[in-house]
């Protein structure tokens, strides 16, 4: 039987970047704010100070600061026609634990998605006609434009302190920057991150061939920052440790670096670490959150009432649960019914090593940051022309490579033995002169048979079903990636490489193979409640107490990464609920 | 609107300076009456009563206590909440300003000077009056303080009668007609409430003050509290009267953080004075001359410079920067400190062994801290890069051998942070 504490204006759920932006948000809209966080309270100079964190066996290898798989973990398919087993280590993706979530180990790209990508099913239909998109493609309209998004994307920007080259100020294009991306309203609040030399001459050689280069915009600071809120931070060190890593450098944006140390000395905020929300509560009507159920670390259940839930938890935590707590209805795909756990999707990269005579290149690839690089956006979105190319999505790409860490970097061309004194040779021969990894972050577009739902036989530690991924890549994405493949394979030759290696993302989705750790939808938002669980401003259309937060309302992936994109939504929420819910409690949104 | 309420009565206090008080008793003000409470609220802050009064996170402001380090053994303070058997509550008037400003308790035994009699003896009757009244609004705690646990001889406090006869000198604060009036109110405040020379002035071996040099830094709790005169290369002569202000203020400044009980001192006491009473403190401290010294510098290919320089490139030039100037209000920089060209380089070596984490202010929230390096480096490591940075960058000052890091290392084994 549950313990009740004492009734709060507001529960959230997860103290990671969405959590800790809404925490902040609310508090100074004078409301009372408790956030319940699954995992261990997490200080930057006391957890991963810079006289330890560069241990890649610990962070990199061992994923110390991930959830771990006995705690949950989910189970996968690639079809609805086979079994889903339990994922025992994480391999695809990298589920965050702890307070800062996410924001501890990213590596800090910062992106705004563009403006087509938020009309998207408009936007293609209008250009190539609703037959060239293909039958089980569910993409949709976000129900917000970038417009719309502008202020909070610029908002979470000098939060962070963003480093970069605005290469559309108030829709003028400038020289240096991305001239694809959506106006601006001011400049990034820091200059561009130096490059290395391989980030360097991987630009020169995609100027040569006509595209518009720019520095990635990059949450390690170019330079000494503060931010509104009054938050110090230091330069960045080009350390090499930053993706999987903390970093108690203070040159990493995070809710540790950009916000915590504020919100913490705030009389009207508190917070539960090692607690875990094991439901969103409803009352009778199911039509009202009453609040949450959590369990402590010594296994006592608690309740903690509150007016205004907000879940801001990893992405397919979120959805699942939802599914729990039985808000919204169930998708699903053989009715095409229902939409908590519908359009989930990830990422499709691909990738590009180059080999290079090592008595000419000389690349130091241990010098560099999470978000360094230098990328192309020609091949993003719908920048390009698709007619003739029988696919839709895209991505950037970019030569962002962000470390020489010992035990990952051994760069061997394909034909080398896998070891021995030969293998041992070629990454002797290499390791300075190769560039590995090269990035083409493509988009993953939503389908009718790539969703999440309960698992019918595995069970977490408290007995509830794990959350089932049914996922797999469509023709659509490979064919993208082979295509951005090629290009990207153009501009290393064009360097001068010996050898090119591609890697186009190929075959049934792996989760053994890390991509990223962007899982996105399942809890979507949308202006039709039928194609959507969340409203434009994350408020479910059900509950409308409860708001969803994070990466799960993206009806479909773009070709970025998100944690720009999940933080303005996060603000447009937090706005909504500081200038028109809390005015009037109730949905915002009348369908 | 604190604010404001506060800078006036510090206007006003500063006023009362210059006045020749009549008798306190013809015009005493009712205990409730806010004007007083609130001056006194401001005094008790100014002398950080609850530093020692209170024991963090307790809860029970001033209901005592806490555990006072002393070189001589452990002193326990008492209970101040108006309680009347286990507080003060049953103390006269008479009684409360023999205590603060003589140093004698009610029941006419007498007090050790950690509590800074020594200082608040600069303190008028009124402004102790104005401290009661303010102690008299705290809800009262019915709690005991547990003894001292000072061995003898200490423990015999008649014994303080022949200290407070070589160390004590009684009286009011006199200003001086030739100063400034923030100078004045400076001196006051330095010398009377705020108590700096508890802590930044040398002690001889009985633990009094050794006033021929005066807030020229001294050993205590494992840290030592840095020079503040304006002596160049040990002191505050580089910090002008704004940086002197801002750190105590925020806690930070664009040289240095405070950190160990300084941080303290900072979140309870300065950091919530006014903006007026710090320039005061500032032009102060300023205007004391820290003596001359300038030793000569250890050469640069010296073999614990050499070394030094390799290690504070490797582990410390990430945050201080290779030029040792680190970045303003966040990492400290270490060529401009003079913290780090101290005598007694016992701070130094802690921060370095230890690693510290500097105090949190609403001006500046970010509270950055150093990581521990005692796993990583050994004695003569941490005295080449102390050596190092105490002449990378001028203003020199002696090297520090590794034996004295290794006692300090002893010194730091039963000390929590």
């Amino acid at each position: 039987m549950a313990r009740k504490l004492p009734k709060k204006d507001v529960v959230i759920i997860g103290l990671g970047w969405t959590g800790s932006i809404m925490a902040h948000e609310l508090t100074d809209a004078g409301l009372d704010v408790i956030a319940i966080e699954r995992g261990p309270w997490r200080d930057a100079p006391t957890e991963f100070p810079p006289s330890y964190a560069q241990d890649e066996l610990r962070y990199r290898i061992r994923h110390e600061l991930f959830l771990r798989p006995d705690q949950t973990t989910f189970t996968f398919r690639n079809k609805m026609s086979e079994t889903a087993l339990p994922i025992r280590t994480w391999g695809a993706f990298m589920p965050p634990n702890g307070v800062g979530g996410g924001g501890v180990h990213w590596n800090a790209e910062t992106w705004r998605f563009l403006p087509s990508d938020f009309v998207l099913r408009t936007h293609l239909t209008e250009r190539y006609g609703a037959s060239f998109l293909p039958d089980d493609m569910t993409i949709q309209d976000w129900g917000v434009t970038y417009d719309d998004l502008e202020p909070h994307y610029d908002a979470f920007e000098y939060l962070c302190g963003t480093s970069g080259t605005a290469g559309n100020l108030k829709g003028q294009i400038k020289d240096g920057g991305n001239p694809f991306e959506g106006p601006r309203s001011r400049p990034y609040p820091t200059p561009a991150q130096k490059q290395g030399y391989g980030h360097t001459l991987w630009a020169k050689a995609a100027r040569e061939l006509g595209y518009k280069p720019f520095p990635q915009p990059s949450g390690n600071m170019s330079q000494a920052y503060t931010n509104p809120l009054g938050l110090r931070m230091g330069p960045c060190t080009y350390c090499g440790f930053c993706e999987w890593f903390g970093c108690g450098n203070y040159s990493k944006a995070s809710p540790q670096t950009t916000i915590l140390p504020v919100l913490i000395r705030k009389s009207n905020f508190s917070a539960r670490d090692n607690s875990e929300v094991t439901r969103i509560n409803t009352d009778s009507s199911g039509k009202r959150a009453t609040g949450v159920t959590f369990v402590d670390s010594q296994n006592q259940e608690w309740e903690q009432p509150a007016d205004l839930v907000i879940l801001a938890a990893y992405s397919m935590f979120n959805v699942q649960l939802l599914l729990l707590s039985k808000i919204g209805q169930p998708y699903d795909p053989t009715a095409n019914t229902g939409v908590v756990g519908r359009n989930f999707t990830h990422q499709a990269m691909s990738s590009v090593d180059g080999f290079f005579d090592k008595s000419k290149f000389n690349f130091n690839p241990f010098i560099a940051s999470g978000a360094i690089g230098m990328c192309i956006d020609e091949f993003n979105g719908d920048n390009f022309d698709h007619g003739p190319l029988g696919f839709v999505g895209g991505g950037y790409l970019g030569q962002v490579q962000t470390n020489g860490r010992p035990i990952e970097t051994t760069p061997v061309p394909s034909g080398t033995p896998k070891w021995g004194a030969q293998w041992k040779k070629a990454v002797a021969d290499y390791y300075l002169s190769s560039l590995k990894g090269g990035s083409i972050h493509a988009s993953m577009y939503s389908y009718r048979d790539v969703y999440l739902d309960l698992d019918p036989t595995y069970k977490d530690r408290f007995g509830r079903p794990l959350m089932r991924m049914t996922i797999d890549f469509h023709d659509n994405e490979l064919k993208a990636a082979a295509y951005l493949t090629d290009k990207y394979a153009d501009i290393v030759k064009a360097m001068g490489a010996e050898k090119v290696d591609k890697s186009p993302r190929k075959g049934s989705y792996d989760v053994t193979k890390y991509q990223t750790t962007h899982l996105n939808g399942g809890a979507i938002m949308g202006a039709d409640p039928k194609t959507s669980a969340l409203n434009r401003y994350l408020q479910s259309w059900d509950v409308s107490n409860l708001f969803v937060l994070g990466a799960s309302a993206f009806p479909q992936n773009a070709g970025y990464n998100p944690t720009g994109t999940v933080a303005a939504l996060t603000f447009w929420a937090a706005a909504a609920i500081r200038n028109q819910y809390l005015k009037n409690p109730g949905p915002l949104v009348h369908a | 609107m604190r604010s404001r309420i506060v800078s006036s009565i510090a206007v006003g206090a500063g006023a009362l300076l210059f006045c020749v008080a009549g008798s306190y008793a013809a015009n005493k003000l009712d205990g409730q009456d806010f004007t007083q409470v609130e001056r006194g609220r401001y005094l008790a802050t100014a002398a950080d009563c609850t530093g020692c009064h209170t024991i963090p996170e307790r809860g029970r402001p001033f209901a005592g206590g806490r555990a006072i380090e002393t070189p001589f053994g452990n002193i326990i303070s008492p209970n101040i909440t108006p309680d009347p058997e286990t507080g003060i509550g049953n103390w006269s008037d008479d009684d409360f300003d023999r205590a603060l400003r003589k140093g004698v308790r009610s029941d006419g035994s007498m007090l050790y000077p950690a509590m800074p009699y020594t200082s608040y003896t600069k303190m008028s009757r009124d402004d102790v009056m104005a401290i009661r009244a303010f102690l008299s609004t705290v809800p009262a705690v019915r709690t005991q303080a547990p003894p001292n646990t000072l061995p003898f001889p200490f423990n015999i406090r008649a014994a303080m009668r022949v200290w407070d006869a070589l160390y004590f000198t009684e009286g009011e604060f006199k200003p001086d007609p030739q100063k400034s009036a923030d100078w004045n109110r400076g001196a006051f405040l330095v010398q009377g409430p705020a108590h700096c020379g508890a802590c930044h002035t040398p002690k001889s071996f009985l633990g009094g003050d050794k006033t021929a040099d005066y807030l020229r830094g001294s050993y205590l709790q494992g840290w030592f509290a840095p020079n503040i005169t304006n002596d160049a290369r040990r002191g505050l002569g580089g910090w002008s009267v704004d940086d002197i202000a801002t750190y105590l203020k925020t806690g930070h400044n664009r040289v240095t953080a405070a950190t160990g009980p300084m941080a303290e001192e900072v979140a309870l006491s300065s950091s919530q004075m006014t903006d007026g009473d710090l320039k005061a403190i500032a032009t102060y401290l300023k205007s004391i001359d820290g003596g001359q010294d300038n030793p000569a510098p250890v050469r640069a290919d010296d073999p614990a410079m050499v070394a030094g320089q390799a290690i504070y490139r490797d582990v410390c030039s990430a945050c201080h920067g290779i030029d040792g100037h680190g970045v303003p209000q966040l990492f400290p920089s270490l060529a401009d400190s003079s913290m780090v060209r101290s005598d007694d380089s016992t701070t130094l070596i802690r921060i370095i062994l230890r690693g510290a984490r500097s105090v949190a202010t609403k001006d500046e929230p970010t509270s950055p801290a150093m990581p521990s390096f005692a796993w990583q480096l050994d004695d003569a490591k941490v005295a080449a890069v102390v050596t190092y940075i105490r002449n990378a960058w001028g203003k020199p000052a002696p090297a520090v051998a590794a034996d004295v890091v290794g006692k300090a290392r002893t010194d730091l084994q039963p000390r929590t942070d």
